[in-house]
């Protein structure tokens, strides 16, 4: 009893950090450059995505690097782009998102990071691999094939997501922008109207119908 | 038993300081409000993790300053502040979502001015949904076994999957209303326009030939 209660608990670890995810929204002001780390053991399966939800051409720069500051990844005024790398050496992996080459379009930017146990290393993962192996049963496969799958259905989600949120602000822009000009382009022709008028009754005025006409 | 509790206590705080571990982190100025948008549909619990850091000029690197303190702030959608609160340098907070739409989480630390212009290192980790349940927990309390455990969290992402369908239909429908209205003030706007522009035509030429029939021009 004890032995499967131990091999429970083990493979529950297993189970638990299998995948670890970190997703974030955030805000990319003008001529800005934001860089976020993260801190990764060697040997792991890292996919880094990123989208860009609201802002001027909807591109941004992006730098992925390794620890010992080699580029893994660069990108140039791209909306939407997947990273994926195995990492070979442990520590600060840096990416750095660039929105210096615009100068007024502040740039709302979306990033995931997904960093899964490529390999199971260390006497603990090999502990715990072993008694996953023993506890696996059809169902058990069947089950994990499902929650990897739902895991995709999740990212999909996301995306569709961040691409409706770009075209309805997108539309509610527009609209705002309809009324805004509508009002201004009718306020011009009044006003303009009315100038008209003036300058044509100065032209006439009686100072100088002395001199002028007859 | 005392030894299994041990284990299960062990496993814990090791799956904790690997969850730790793997946080990431950014740098932001002492005075800087940084903000992160989490866009959830509604009864959607969000957690964050976070721990922050002082840069040390003598040794160049980063140190626990334990009386840093951190304001966290969180808008929902209508830009109505529900969580404001300091925290110490090192905190976890909790919220749930009532309305779906964009809520707004926003850090900034405490310090006062005096340290002006030292960069904070900031170790974030935010989860929404069912990435927000603690399974080793729930494993424990509910006495599941693995299989159990599983089909549980199966349970709890179809059931975000779910709410996650249905808040698109929400802002389906905010966005066909948008298109709608754009749609009804162009219409709307052009009609009236042209009629200004028609009456402030008729206007001048009418103004403008009594005043050249008073001039006696005409």
């Amino acid at each position: 009893l004890k032995m499967t209660r131990l091999s429970t608990i083990a493979a529950l670890a297993a189970l638990l950090t299998g995948v670890a995810a970190i997703e974030l929204t955030f805000e990319l002001p003008d001529n800005a450059n934001q860089c976020f780390y993260e801190e990764i053991k060697s040997g792991e399966d890292v996919l880094f995505e990123f989208q860009v939800v609201t802002g001027g051409q909807y591109d941004v720069d992006l730098t992925v690097e390794d620890p010992h500051g080699k580029i893994l990844y660069k990108g140039q005024k791209k909306q939407y782009d997947s990273v994926n790398f195995k990492t070979d050496s442990p520590g600060e992996y840096k990416a750095c998102f660039s929105n210096e080459f615009s100068t007024f379009s502040h740039k709302v930017v979306y990033m995931d990071w997904q960093i899964g146990d490529g390999n199971h290393s260390g006497p603990k993962g090999a502990a715990a691999a072993q008694a996953h192996a023993q506890a696996t049963s059809t169902l058990d496969t069947l089950a994990t094939s499902i929650g990897d799958k739902l895991r995709v259905v999740d990212d999909y989600q996301t995306h569709h997501r961040l691409r409706e949120a770009t075209g309805r602000k997108r539309a509610e822009e527009l609209n705002e922008r309809v009324l805004i000009w509508s009002l201004g382009q009718t306020a011009v022709v009044i006003i303009i109207g009315i100038l008209e008028v003036c300058l044509l009754r100065s032209f006439f005025s009686d100072k100088r119908s002395r001199y002028g006409g007859y | 038993i005392e030894t299994d509790k041990v284990m299960v206590r062990g496993v814990f705080v090791l799956f904790s300081l690997l969850v730790g571990a793997n946080a990431l982190y950014f740098h932001i100025a002492e005075t800087e409000k940084k903000c992160f948008i989490e866009e959830i549909p509604d009864e959607t619990m969000v957690i964050g993790n976070y721990k922050v850091q002082l840069h040390d000029p003598n040794t160049n690197g980063y140190a626990d300053y334990p009386s840093i303190g951190m304001h966290v702030e969180v808008k929902d959608p209508e830009e109505k502040v529900i969580l404001s609160k300091l925290y110490l340098s090192e905190g976890r907070f909790t919220f749930t979502s009532h309305t779906p739409g964009e809520h707004t989480i926003c850090l900034y630390s405490n310090s006062s001015s005096w340290f002006a212009g030292a960069q904070l290192r900031v170790h974030l980790d935010i989860q929404a949904g069912e990435h927000t349940q603690d399974y080793v927990q729930i494993a424990q309390k509910d006495k599941l076994n693995e299989l159990q455990l599983r089909i549980r969290q199966l349970l709890d992402q179809v059931d975000q999957i779910q709410k996650e369908q249905n808040y698109q239909r929400y802002r389906e429908e905010r966005f066909r209303q948008t298109s709608e209205s754009t749609n009804q003030r162009v219409l709307w706007w052009s009609i009236g326009q042209t009629l200004v522009l028609v009456a402030t035509g008729a206007w001048q030429m009418r103004h403008l030939k009594g005043f050249f029939e008073a001039k006696k021009l005409v």
